[in-house]
C-alpha cells in the first residue's frame, strides 16, 4: 500500500459532517453519501414499507378498539383486537383479586412505581431513602393485605397481576441484592470455611434450573416441614427467588471486586481501615459502579423470570394474560394479548435499561480514572 | 521506633529476605536503595504488615507485629505510607480521601477533620485542589495528596515505596521538596528511593539492599564516597554512571 491510493484519508468521512438543521444536506450525508449506503437504505426502507405499514394498518387502522362482545374482532378484515384488553384489563393487572377492592393493587403498584423514580433520584440517595423504602412497602402489605383501616382482609392467593409481578422482582432484587454482596465478599474471603460455603451456595444455585427450585420450594419443602408449620406459597416462591437472584448476582459483583487494583485495599488498610470499612467505603463503590451494567442486565433478565411463578399456579402478570384468552369469547386473540404483556414487560426493562445508562453517565462525570500514572 | 531482626520471608520457594535486621530510631531518616528484586519494597511493606514475615521479629514503637489483629490495627494507625502508584481513592474527592480514615479511624468529627485535612493540603501546596477528584490532578499533585492523606492521620512514621518512581520528571521535584521539608521537620522515615540528591540531603543512614540481604548501611557521605562492598560499587555506577 502506497500512501497515494488511499486518498480516502484525508476525507473527515461524510458520516460525520452533520451540518446543522438541513435536512437534505443530512440525508445525503447520512443516507446516500456512498452506492452502498444508498443501497443499504433502499434496502430497509423496502423492508420497512413491506412489514412495518401492514403491522400500522393491523394495529391500528383495521382494530378494533371496542366491542365487549368480541363480535366485531371476529368480523370479515378486521385488525387487531384491542377490545380484548379493553374488556379483561382489570384481569390482567389485578388477577382474582376482588373486583370491587382493585383500586387497592392499583395503588400498591403506584407506590411501587414511585418508589422506583424516588430510589432513582440522585439528590435522594440519603439515609431517610431507607425509610421511605419501608413506609412504601408497609403501605404495600397493608393495601394487599387489608385486614386493617376498615379495608377487607385479601388472602395472598388471591393476588396477582402486574401487582404480583412488580412485589416479586422489588421484594426479590431488595432482598437478592445485599444477600448477593456477601456472597460476593464470602467468595473472596481468606477464610476457607467461608469462602467455600459460599462456593457451594453459588454453584448449586447456578446449577439448578430456576423451575425446579421453585418447584422445590412449593411442591417438597411442605413435606420437610413438621406437621402443622405451614409456609405461604407466595413467600416460598419468593425466598426461592430471592436464593436463586442472589447466586448470580454474587458473581456480577465478584466480576466487579476483582476488577479494584490491589492497591486500592493497601491504601485503605495503610490508613487504617478495617476489613468492612475498606469494602464499605473504597472497594464496594468502585466495584458496583463498574458492575452497573452486568447488575441491571441480571435485574432485567430476574424481573421477566418472575414469570416463571406460573408453574406453581401464582397469577402473574403472565398468567392472567394467558388465563384471560381461555374465556370463549377471547380465544384466538393471543398475538394481542401477548403483545399487551410484552408492552408492559417492555416499559420496565427499558426504563432500567435507560436509567443504567444514564446513571453510568453522571458517575463518571467529574472522575476520570487515570490510575497510576495521571496526568491532567 | 522501628526494629526488625533477623526477619526473613519466603514466597513459595523464593528467598525474598535473608535474616534483614534494621533498627530506626525516632526522627531518623534512612534511604533504602538497591536494585530490583532486592527485597527493598517487600522489607517497607512488612513494616505495616502489607507482607507477613515468617521469622524472626519486627517491633513498631514498642509493639510487635504478629497474626494479632489489634497489634496490626495498632500500628497502621501510627504508620503512613506513601506508593509508587499513588493509590488515591479515585472515586472520592481530595478533600474526602483525607478526612475518610480520620473521621472513621481516629473518630475525628468531620469539621475538624476538614480543617485538619486543609492544614496539610497547605502544606503539600495544593490547597486549591481540595474538592477536585484525584483523576483530575497531575501525578505530582496525586502523589501530594497521597503524603497529605498519610499526614492526616498524624503518623509517628512515615513509609515510602519508590514515592517518584511513577512521575514524569518534572513532577518529581515537587514532590521531593515535600518530602525534604518533612524531614527537617524530625518525622521518622523510611524511604525506598533511587533519588540520591534526596539521599545526601536529609537521609541519616543508606541501606543497600541486594538479593533479599541488606549488604551496607551507612551515612550517605559514606556509602556514596566509599562504597565498601563490590555490589554497592557496581549499583553505584550503574546508577550514577549516566
Amino acid at each position: 500500500m502506497t500512501m497515494g491510493s488511499d486518498p480516502v484519508v484525508a476525507d473527515p468521512g461524510p458520516r460525520t459532517t452533520r451540518t446543522g438543521p438541513d435536512p437534505i444536506a443530512w440525508v445525503r450525508a447520512n443516507l446516500f453519501s456512498s452506492w452502498r449506503n444508498t443501497a443499504a437504505t433502499l434496502v430497509i426502507a423496502y423492508l420497512l414499507w413491506k412489514l412495518l405499514l401492514p403491522f400500522l394498518d393491523w394495529a391500528l387502522v383495521r382494530a378494533v378498539w371496542w366491542s365487549p362482545d368480541a363480535k366485531a374482532c371476529r368480523a370479515e378484515a378486521s385488525g387487531a383486537c384491542w377490545a380484548l384488553i379493553a374488556d379483561k384489563h382489570r384481569f390482567m393487572l389485578f388477577g382474582t383479586y376482588p373486583f370491587d377492592a382493585q383500586w387497592r393493587p392499583a395503588l400498591a403498584s403506584l407506590i411501587f412505581v414511585t418508589l422506583y423514580v424516588v430510589s432513582a433520584l440522585r439528590a435522594c440517595w440519603r439515609p431517610w431513602l431507607a425509610l421511605i423504602w419501608l413506609a412504601g412497602l408497609s403501605a404495600i402489605g397493608v393495601l394487599m393485605w387489608g385486614g386493617v383501616f376498615g379495608l377487607a382482609y385479601v388472602e395472598n392467593e388471591r393476588w396477582g397481576g402486574l401487582a404480583l409481578t412488580l412485589l416479586l422482582a422489588t421484594f426479590g432484587i431488595a432482598f437478592a441484592f445485599p444477600l448477593s454482596i456477601l456472597l460476593a465478599l464470602a467468595r473472596r474471603s481468606t477464610m476457607p470455611i467461608i469462602r467455600w460455603l459460599a462456593i457451594g451456595y453459588i454453584e448449586l444455585i447456578r446449577g439448578v434450573p430456576l423451575i425446579s427450585l421453585l418447584f422445590m420450594a412449593s411442591v417438597m419443602l411442605p413435606l420437610f416441614l413438621p406437621e402443622g408449620v405451614t409456609i405461604d406459597k407466595l413467600l416460598r416462591a419468593q425466598i426461592a427467588m430471592i436464593l436463586f437472584a442472589a447466586a448470580y448476582l454474587a458473581e456480577v459483583v465478584r466480576g466487579g471486586l476483582q476488577a479494584i487494583p490491589r492497591g486500592q485495599y493497601e491504601a485503605a488498610q495503610a490508613v487504617g481501615l478495617s476489613y468492612w470499612k475498606t469494602m464499605g467505603f473504597i472497594v464496594l463503590p468502585q466495584a458496583l459502579r463498574i458492575s452497573i451494567p452486568p447488575l441491571v442486565n441480571t435485574f432485567i433478565g430476574f424481573f421477566k423470570d418472575t414469570s416463571l411463578v406460573l408453574i406453581i399456579g401464582l397469577f402473574d402478570l403472565l398468567t392472567t394474560v394467558k388465563v384471560s384468552l381461555t374465556e370463549p369469547k377471547w380465544t384466538g386473540f393471543g398475538v394481542e394479548a401477548y403483545l399487551f404483556a410484552s408492552a408492559v414487560y417492555f416499559i420496565f426493562c427499558f426504563a432500567m435499561s435507560r436509567y443504567s445508562q444514564a446513571l453510568e453517565a453522571s458517575l463518571a462525570a467529574g472522575q476520570a480514572r487515570t490510575m497510576g500514572k495521571g496526568t491532567a | 521506633m522501628i526494629e526488625l531482626s533477623r526477619v526473613n520471608k519466603w514466597y513459595g520457594d523464593f528467598h525474598a529476605l535473608k535474616d534483614v535486621d534494621l533498627k530506626v530510631g525516632k526522627g531518623e531518616k534512612v534511604v533504602v536503595c538497591g536494585p530490583s528484586g532486592s527485597g527493598k519494597s517487600t522489607m517497607i511493606r512488612l513494616i505495616n504488615r502489607l507482607e507477613t514475615h515468617q521469622a524472626g521479629r519486627i517491633v513498631v514503637d514498642g509493639i510487635e507485629l504478629t497474626d494479632d489483629l489489634k497489634a496490626v490495627d495498632a500500628i497502621r494507625r501510627e504508620v503512613g505510607m506513601v506508593f509508587q502508584s499513588f493509590n488515591l481513592f479515585p472515586h472520592l474527592t481530595v478533600m474526602e480521601n483525607l478526612t475518610l480514615a480520620p473521621i472513621w479511624v481516629r473518630k475525628m468529627p468531620k469539621r475538624a477533620a476538614e480543617e485538619h485535612a486543609a492544614h496539610f493540603l497547605e502544606r503539600v501546596r495544593i490547597p486549591e485542589q481540595a474538592d477536585k477528584y484525584p483523576g483530575q490532578l497531575s501525578g505530582g499533585q496525586q502523589q501530594r495528596v497521597a503524603i497529605a492523606r498519610a499526614l492526616c492521620m498524624r503518623p509517628k512514621v512515615m513509609l515510602f515505596d519508590e514515592p517518584t518512581s511513577a512521575l514524569d520528571p518534572e513532577m518529581i521535584k515537587e514532590v521531593l521538596d515535600v518530602m525534604i521539608e518533612l524531614a527537617h521537620e524530625g518525622m521518622t522515615m523510611v524511604c525506598v528511593t533511587h533519588e540520591m540528591g534526596f539521599a545526601k540531603t536529609v537521609a541519616d543512614r543508606v541501606v543497600f539492599m541486594d538479593q533479599g540481604e541488606i549488604v551496607e548501611a551507612a551515612p550517605p557521605n559514606d556509602f556514596f564516597e566509599a562504597p565498601q562492598t563490590d555490589r554497592a560499587k557496581l549499583f553505584l555506577s550503574q546508577i550514577l554512571g549516566h
